[in-house]
């Protein structure tokens, strides 16, 4: 089933073929982990009260916990002993919290760890709780807390589930992986949250630059009789939210609404496998597959890598950086986090480790705006990114306001098209940052 | 391997397109190939002559104005001065041709702040100048005949008027040599044909939107049918006439998607176009001034900050 497509959005060269004809391997078990105490939007943890510096902790134990809702609790993600806590980097940018656990080489798992019984008996309550307490968030990058998304108010009916394959961000082919290499698990998780929404039917939207994706995943589901997979058009940024939506169901969310004021849930395919591994196994999420790749990799991969483990060691495990490497980004080359180093841990939310080279990191100057109105005929939301740009670069954050700055999710596809080279997208969070300020006070 | 390198940290995205203004630019001077070459064609060397003045005036005045030792740059000025030859008659005086240049760039550019800046198109405001300066040498039977494929001719021998000039100028040459551009006119607008090309390539390449040009030739040929006074005894005809004849096409294709002096929302090409098409014809038919093409569009360019104001476009799930 093909589809239609969003308005706007960008053709960026893909790059994936560096990594898509690759197995996923699991990286060896680290010596060291290194796990922040906020790894998702919302309420950070605290460590739990028995986790001080020298205990041992076995992998799959939860160690830090948070009493709000919108959490996800964080666990061991091996076994050995608890050698520091405190501050640590972050791909986020500020030092966060964490837990240091230097590996006991035995890898061996916590006694808490089961399955959770057939899906048939659980009841949506009870999904809810298991998919909570195995930390889980979404894998996409968001990192919003999985069981939330679970969690719609009474007065909102969910009658459709999106599972998004989309993976739109270019380089990234940790997603294409998962599809071919997990399509039951997916199904499975799928189910699982068709089941704890009260949901009439689950949708997989891929791109149709993964044919073979989109061809195993058909197969898996053609005896589903309410689970469909749709062909997306290769656009970025097919993989937002809103566009993913509009395309696999023609319903729009409203500016500053949420998916489930439309009656729609959206999880990507990497947190329906954590589902299934949580339901089936009791198995926390502790590790997640992550593409490493750019031009500044020797050895490009597909690893699944536990949470925790330094950036600069799974680079290393991959043959290190070319030392013409001149950018190091935690995830897609559109809306992924530069880092100053390597010295920072994989994070549940980390879907790659990408190298840029001098080649491909560009740094013009920007001139002005020639008005080309590209960046307009680009925005997948409408806006009209030059204006805004304008209105933050001389401090007209009322102006910006009225232009729906707000509505930005910062998809880069301005930035990306401009012949100018302006930083159309810095200029619009830096206004998206003052009006939330502006309402605050 | 050095895991001690300080590595580059910006904000994203990290991957940018490769194209930029001086590849846009060259895209639109690429477009204009065909209608110097048309013009060449048929108006031999004073058209080269022409045009290779007016982007030498153009370049030279924008980089000693703007101390820079790189004369093509971001090839704005190139583009200004083809521009301006291309509204021009195929053989003026050199210094009306280095004047108007000049002014293009001086009063229709720099002084607004340069680049990006400028309300109203430089070429324009070049011509603008010149018309009311020497109209003598702009207006009138001073049109050169085009010399097909004569490339030493001397044609400003003999001189005409253009079809716009009356009903009887108008039915002396058929249709098809409007489109083929086998008439008298400025250099860059008899030839409907190579007009196209270009925008045809300038389309392709994501540089104009159809809103503009559609707007503004769709009007142009209602009002024509409406108000043309009938050349044809096929009125859809006579619409086709007032499209091709005269500025138009190089108007609408070339002058009015201008990005700078243009509309950014999509509601407002549109209005853009429109209004353009509508003050061409009401001068054309209405007015005691040939100057249809340029006041249009001058006069739309000072109003495009409230058409883009008034046209901020609903955003994603908005309303």
């Amino acid at each position: 089933m093909s589809n239609t497509v969003f308005k706007g959005g960008v053709h960026p060269d893909y790059h994936k073929e560096m990594t898509d004809s690759m197995a996923v391997t699991e990286m060896k078990v680290p010596e060291r982990v290194i796990i922040p105490l906020q790894q998702h939007i919302g309420a950070p943890c605290e460590p739990l009260e028995a986790i001080v510096v020298g205990v041992p902790v076995k992998k799959g134990q939860k160690i830090g916990e948070s009493s709000g809702f919108v959490s996800a609790p964080i666990h061991a993600s091996i076994s050995g002993i608890v050698t520091a806590i405190g501050p640590y980097s972050h791909p986020l940018g500020r030092p966060v919290q964490a837990i240091t656990i230097e590996s006991d080489g035995e890898d061996l798992w916590d006694d808490q760890v089961k399955p959770a019984g057939e899906l048939e008996k659980l009841k949506p309550e009870e999904i809810r709780k298991i998919v909570r307490e195995a930390g889980i968030v979404g894998l996409g990058g968001a990192t919003f807390p999985a069981h939330v998304k679970l969690s719609p108010p009474a007065d909102k009916k969910i009658d459709i589930v999106i599972i998004n394959g989309a993976e739109c961000e270019p380089y990234l082919t940790a997603d294409h992986r998962v599809m071919l290499e997990k399509p039951e698990e997916i199904v499975f998780g799928l189910k699982v949250m068709i089941k704890a929404l009260g949901a009439e039917k689950g949708v997989i939207g891929i791109e149709d630059n993964k044919d073979d994706a989109i061809r195993v995943m058909e197969q898996i589901i053609s005896e589903e009789e309410n689970i469909s997979v749709i062909r997306l058009h290769t656009k970025y940024p097919q993989g937002a939210e809103k566009m993913l939506i509009q395309v696999a169901t023609g319903r729009k969310v409203p500016a500053g609404g949420l998916p489930l004021d439309i009656g729609v849930v959206n999880h990507n395919v990497g947190t329906a496998v954590a589902i299934t591994n949580a339901l089936r196994e009791g198995k926390p999420l502790i590790e997640r597959v992550l593409t490493v790749t750019g031009a500044g990799v020797n050895r490009p991969a597909n690893l699944l890598v536990r949470v925790g483990t330094l950036v600069s060691e799974v680079l290393e495990s991959c043959g290190g950086l070319k030392d013409t490497t001149q950018k190091l980004i935690i995830g897609g080359p559109m809306m992924g986090l530069a880092q100053p180093s390597p010295d920072v841990p994989v994070i549940k939310g980390t879907s790659g480790i990408l190298a840029l080279t001098d080649q491909d990191v560009y740094l013009a100057e920007s001139s002005p705006c020639i008005r080309c109105a590209k960046c307009v005929d680009a925005c997948p939301v409408q806006l009209l990114p030059t204006a805004i740009a304008q209105a933050a670069e001389h401090e007209l954050f009322k102006q910006a306001e009225k232009l729906h700055a707000a509505d930005c999710f910062e998809c880069g596809c301005c930035s990306y098209v401009c012949p100018s080279k302006i930083l159309l997208t810095q200029w619009i969070r830096i206004a998206k940052a003052e009006i939330i300020k502006a309402k605050k006070r | 391997m050095k895991m001690d390198k300080k590595m580059v940290v910006s904000s994203s995205p990290h991957i940018r397109t490769t194209e930029s203004v001086q590849s846009v630019m060259t895209d639109v001077l690429i477009a204009l190939f065909p209608v110097a070459l048309m013009a060449v064609l048929l108006f031999g060397y004073k058209a080269l002559v022409t045009m290779a003045i007016s982007i030498a005036t153009t370049m030279l005045v924008e980089a000693l104005w703007l101390r820079k030792r790189d004369v093509f740059s971001d090839g704005s000025a190139a583009v200004t001065g083809l521009l301006f030859a291309m509204v021009l008659p195929p053989a003026p005086p050199w210094w009306l041709v280095v004047v108007g240049a000049a002014s293009a760039i001086i009063i229709g550019k720099q002084v607004f702040g340069g680049i990006g800046y400028n309300i109203f198109n430089p070429a324009l405001v070049g011509r603008a100048i010149v018309v009311m300066s020497w109209g003598g040498h702009l207006v009138g039977r001073i049109w050169s005949a085009p010399q097909p494929f004569i490339f030493g001719a001397d044609i400003s021998a003999v001189t005409t008027a253009t079809p716009l000039a009356g009903h009887e100028e108008a039915l002396a040459v058929s249709l098809t040599q409007l489109f083929i551009g086998n008439t008298a006119g400025c250099l860059g607008e008899t030839s409907a044909l190579a007009l196209l090309i270009g925008g045809i390539w300038l389309f392709y390449k994501g540089h104009i939107d159809w809103r503009i040009p559609g707007g503004y030739i769709g009007t142009v040929f209602v009002m024509g049918i409406l108000f043309g006074g009938g050349f044809y005894d096929n009125h859809l005809l006579t619409g086709l006439f007032y499209v091709m004849a005269g500025g138009v096409m190089l108007g609408a294709i070339f002058m009015a998607t201008d990005m700078v002096t243009s509309p950014i929302t999509h509601k407002g090409k549109l209005i853009f176009g429109i209004g353009c098409g509508l003050i061409t014809m009401l001068i054309r038919i209405w007015g005691t001034m040939p100057e249809g093409v340029t006041f249009a569009i001058l006069i739309m360019n000072a109003i495009t900050p409230i058409i883009d104001r008034f046209t901020v476009p609903q955003q994603f799930g908005g309303g």
